[in-house]
């Protein structure tokens, strides 16, 4: 059952670079690439927290950049390199994103973890060392209920300050 | 043997007579000034690899080989009979699988016996009318909207004050009160009490409805293995939903498993089991296959549960030198379509403040808009902004500084139960609070109103009180493995608040083990019984049950190694992991020596939660202070600063405390000033459907927020002088910044959220 019937029209094929790993897959065309990662690729530390892209939840790269993938359809992300939070450890090491959160004590409930750090990551990538307001503003759009935002700045703050940089 | 008491326990603001069940006797409690490793300690969160990796699996991320998903159809009306439901198009729909609905399920009964899991009356919009299981969930969705339904409309209400008037339409048959009649409170003779009142204050507070929200929306993945029940639930109570399912199911509760390792939120939203976990466990069994409901964003807002809306009056009257002679309480909160307890509006006020006089009364109300559900404090928040801006306001009028007037009226007993706390340091919090925020520099708030020039700053401050006591029963279970390492198991769960975390090091603490050798699992009814996470009980409840199981343990290594050193157990000891000969540190072993020698003899031991002190009352206690600017052009409120100060007892874990200040006060801050869940009166509508109009705080609102601690174990209340701390920071923070606001511009918004739009109308209503 790991591919679903299709309720409507046939399925399109999409190739697709998974946390480095090449995916050749068939999906109808209305999946979206959250749907796909999670349920076909069962990488479901990529959440939904609303389906229609007000919660940053569903954040992972692609290309680079932070997208919500509830809002991109699999046959969009052909052709493309996706990453998600899966992808960050090294050999069971944490990505320093990660290490810095939980140092921080930036999660409670976890759930809108994993969409944090990866608008965190595209943002560190893109710029090495960023001020408080832009750190914000990268996850302005991360809905975390359980209120960890203080910490999420802080966690964030320190591996912007970091000498070396973001990896 | 085991003996049963009966004794007054308190739960999420109302004090309830529990058989308690004594097993034997606790441990004495750990006093100040104990000398601890592990307790007390910044350690991160020992799931917080799994939790930021995105390895931790939540009910949401369960799609077990050969899954079908669930869609509800929701009542579009507030309220309607269903005069015919056909459900044939929507069968032979491409990838349907069934479709359930009151037609082929069992009339079973649902929100305590006030409705039933498809009702043929429907008393809410998204009310659940039919469930579509298909292959996918866009699937099951598109299938919604072919069943045909033939509703009867009838007539609604949709506001707590319209549907008490006589003649408003009926909720439920018994009427729109619940219960028939206010819930009533009296001490002295509030009447007298305001003739001898120097100063009267009188305020009309309102509330809005507010939702949870959790990350993680609601849902439930069942499946059967042979005859036994699987559930995977995003629930605060695996307990309750097993035995919830069982019942409906009319399954013995052995069949039912019920898990929930991780889970992304509650707040009190999931308190119950849903009827979405008991229409999976239907389709599961139907169909042979696991079937997973998961809420949408929408129906979140719809179908979940609220912080039900408050219109409260107070009247508070003191003498001219600030001393409380009476309050005078009104309250009702509108508990929607179906609700089994009510909100408990008037604890704040009956009980905060010493005073001779006070009158309460508080009705919970039937409305045909979605039920209501504990939110973090039930009752307490709501009430909290009545009382405390009373006594701010009555402050302003007397000229009293309002900290001030407050420890003139510090309330040294439990006046409703007539009996002493268990302990109160709120001196203490005002005292550190009101250092951290420079109470000093707070300037008298103006006479007239300011309704121009440049933006104003002012500082204002509230109280916290709240149960948080824990009780019996819980349990927990510690053995210990060849190699030295632990395991404890309790069927508690960790919504967020950092319990596996807290429990862990209390485990560590007592086996003086690192935390990395203690690995504690929990989540399943498989362990041994918890309470459910609600009403801040799970420190308090579970961690004295996890000492006491630590202990045993530690015991039996004790007189294992006595047998082997060749010593009397008394004059064995156990530091840092190592067992010894008292006095002669060289002559022992490590523990995993020990464990390692014995082999597969386990080293286990087996903890209860004792019953709570007789006789006492067990609060916790805290003051929030708020530092804001207004704009008195627009409106605009900046929240500046929020200092935090709780007494909780004992903190186990600082860094954990203070994030759950951080969650509580970010939430009282939304509720204070932006979020508002809207019901359209005319149709019934929702119409703030997930995010998009429901203002959730965004990181980019968020003040500097300073969380202090008390830290002062309670005496008494349990063996670890913890009580807890999941509810307190929420309590205080609207009122706190609502009295900041009236001390900026000398006009007081009293209906929440303060918007620009009502600060705007209450200075031109001035005018
Ligand atoms: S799930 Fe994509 S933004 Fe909420
Ligand atoms: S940690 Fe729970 S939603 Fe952010």
């Amino acid at each position: 059952m790991s591919t679903p019937s299709a309720p409507s029209g046939s399925l399109h094929a999409v190739r697709v670079t998974v946390n480095g790993r090449p995916e050749a897959l068939r999906v109808p065309a209305r999946r979206t690439l959250l749907q796909v990662l999670r349920e076909d690729l069962h990488l479901t530390g990529t959440k939904e927290g609303c389906g229609v892209g007000t919660c940053g939840a569903c954040t992972v790269l692609v290309d680079g950049r932070a997208m919500l993938s509830c809002l991109v359809l699999a046959v969009q992300a052909d052709g493309r390199t996706v990453e998600t939070i899966e992808g960050l450890s090294r050999d069971g090491a944490l990505d320093p994103l990660q290490q810095a959160f939980i140092a921080h004590d930036a999660l409670q409930c976890g759930f809108c973890t994993p969409g944090q750090v990866m608008a965190l990551r595209a943002l560190l990538r893109a710029t090495p060392h960023p001020s408080l307001d832009e750190i914000r503003r990268a996850v302005e759009g991360n809905v975390c209920r359980c209120g960890a935002y203080p910490r999420i700045q802080q966690a964030a703050l320190e591996v912007a300050r970091a000498a070396e940089g973001y990896r | 043997m085991p003996r049963i008491i009966k004794q007054r326990v308190e739960f999420e603001g109302r004090v309830e007579e529990r058989n308690v069940v004594i097993e034997g006797d606790d441990l004495p409690v750990w006093p100040a000034g104990e000398r601890f490793q592990v307790i007390g300690t910044p350690v991160t969160r020992v799931d917080g690899a799994q939790r930021a990796g995105g390895t931790a699996r939540y009910t949401a991320d369960l799609y077990p080989a050969g899954v079908l998903h669930g869609a509800i159809l929701r009542s579009p009306h507030p309220h309607a009979r269903i005069r015919a439901l056909r459900t044939s198009r929507a069968e032979q729909a491409p990838g349907v699988r069934l479709v359930l609905s009151h037609r082929n399920t069992d009339a079973i009964p649902w929100y305590n016996g006030m409705s039933r899991i498809f009702d043929t009356e429907l008393r809410y919009v998204g009310d659940e009318v039919a469930l579509v299981v298909a292959d996918d969930a866009a699937a099951a969705r598109d299938a919604l909207d072919l069943i045909e339904v033939e509703y009867e409309p009838l007539p609604h209400v949709i506001d707590p004050l319209e549907a008490i008037r006589p003649g408003a339409p009926q909720v439920h048959p018994q009427g729109n009160v619940l219960g028939g009649a206010p819930e009533r409170y009296a001490r002295g003779d509030v009447e007298q009490g305001f003739l001898a009142a120097d100063a009267i204050v009188e305020l009309d507070v309102t509330t809005p409805d507010v939702l949870h929200h959790s990350m993680e929306t609601h849902g439930s993945v069942a499946w059967w293995e042979g005859d036994t029940l699987v559930i995977w639930d995003s629930t605060q109570h695996i307990f309750g939903v097993r035995r919830q399912v069982a019942a409906a199911l009319r399954i013995p509760l052995d069949r039912v498993r019920v898990l929930s390792p991780f889970m992304g939120g509650g707040f009190g939203g999931k308190n119950n089991a849903g009827k979405h976990t008991v229409l999976a466990a239907l389709a599961s069994r139907r169909l042979g296959r696991p079937v997973r409901i998961v809420f949408t964003r929408a129906e979140e807002s719809q179908a979940a549960g609220k912080r039900p809306r408050s219109v409260q009056r107070i009247r508070v009257g003191a003498r001219s030198d600030g001393t409380l002679v009476a309050i005078d309480y009104w309250g009702v909160s509108s508990i929607g379509a179906y609700r089994a307890i009510g909100t408990p509006l008037a604890g704040p006020a009956t009980e905060l403040y010493a005073c001779p006089n006070v009158r309460a009364e508080t009705l919970n109300v039937f409305t045909h808009t979605g039920p209501a559900a504990a939110f973090r404090a039930p009752g307490y928040v709501e009430g909290t902004c009545a009382l405390e801006c009373a006594i701010e306001a009555l402050a302003d009028q007397l000229e009293i500084d309002p900290l001030e007037l407050r420890l003139r009226n510090y309330a040294e007993a439990d006046q409703v139960l007539g009996r002493p706390y268990s302990s109160k340091f709120l001196r203490e919090a005002y005292a550190m609070g009101a250092r951290a925020i420079g109470w000093e520099r707070r300037a008298l708030t103006p006479r007239s109103p300011v309704r121009d020039g440049p933006p104003r700053r002012g500082l204002g401050m509230a109280t916290q009180l709240w149960g948080g006591s824990g009780s019996a029963p819980a349990y927990a279970e510690v053995r210990l493995n060849p190699d030295g390492t632990a395991e404890v198991r309790i069927g508690t769960q960790d919504i967020g608040t950092g319990t596996k975390t807290a429990l862990t090091q209390i485990a560590a603490e007592v086996l003086t083990l690192p935390v990395g050798k203690v690995t504690l699992s929990l989540g399943d009814t498989d362990f041994p019984y918890s309470p459910l996470s609600a009403g801040s009980q799970t420190l308090a409840s579970c961690g004295p049950a996890v000492r006491m199981a630590a202990d045993e343990a530690r015991r039996h290594l004790i007189d294992a190694a006595a047998s082997l050193l060749e010593v009397a157990p008394e004059d064995v000891r156990l530091e840092g992991g190592r067992l010894f000969v008292a006095g002669v540190p060289e002559r022992g072993l490590a523990i995993a020596e020990l464990t390692g020698q014995i082999g597969n003899f386990t080293i286990a031991g087996r903890g209860f939660r004792g019953p709570n002190p007789d006789g006492v009352t067990i609060r916790t206690w805290g003051a929030q202070f708020a530092e804001v600017e207004v704009d008195p052009e627009t409106g605009e409120v900046s929240v500046l600063r929020i200092v935090a100060c709780h007494d909780v007892g004992r903190v186990i874990n600082p860094l954990q405390y203070q994030s759950q200040i951080h969650g509580g006060v970010i939430q009282g801050l939304g509720m204070a000033l932006r979020e508002e869940h809207v019901t359209d009166p005319e149709t019934g509508a929702v119409l703030d459907l997930g995010f998009d109009a429901y203002a959730v705080p965004r990181i980019t609102g968020i003040p500097e927020i300073v969380a202090l601690a008390v830290d002062k174990p309670d005496p008494i209340a349990n063996n670890l002088g913890v009580k807890g701390v999941g509810e307190p920071p929420i309590i205080p923070t609207p009122a706190a910044i609502a009295n900041a606001v009236a001390n900026a511009l000398g006009v007081r918004v009293t209906s929440f959220p303060i918007t620009p739009a009502k600060v705007r109308a209450e200075l031109g209503r001035r005018a």
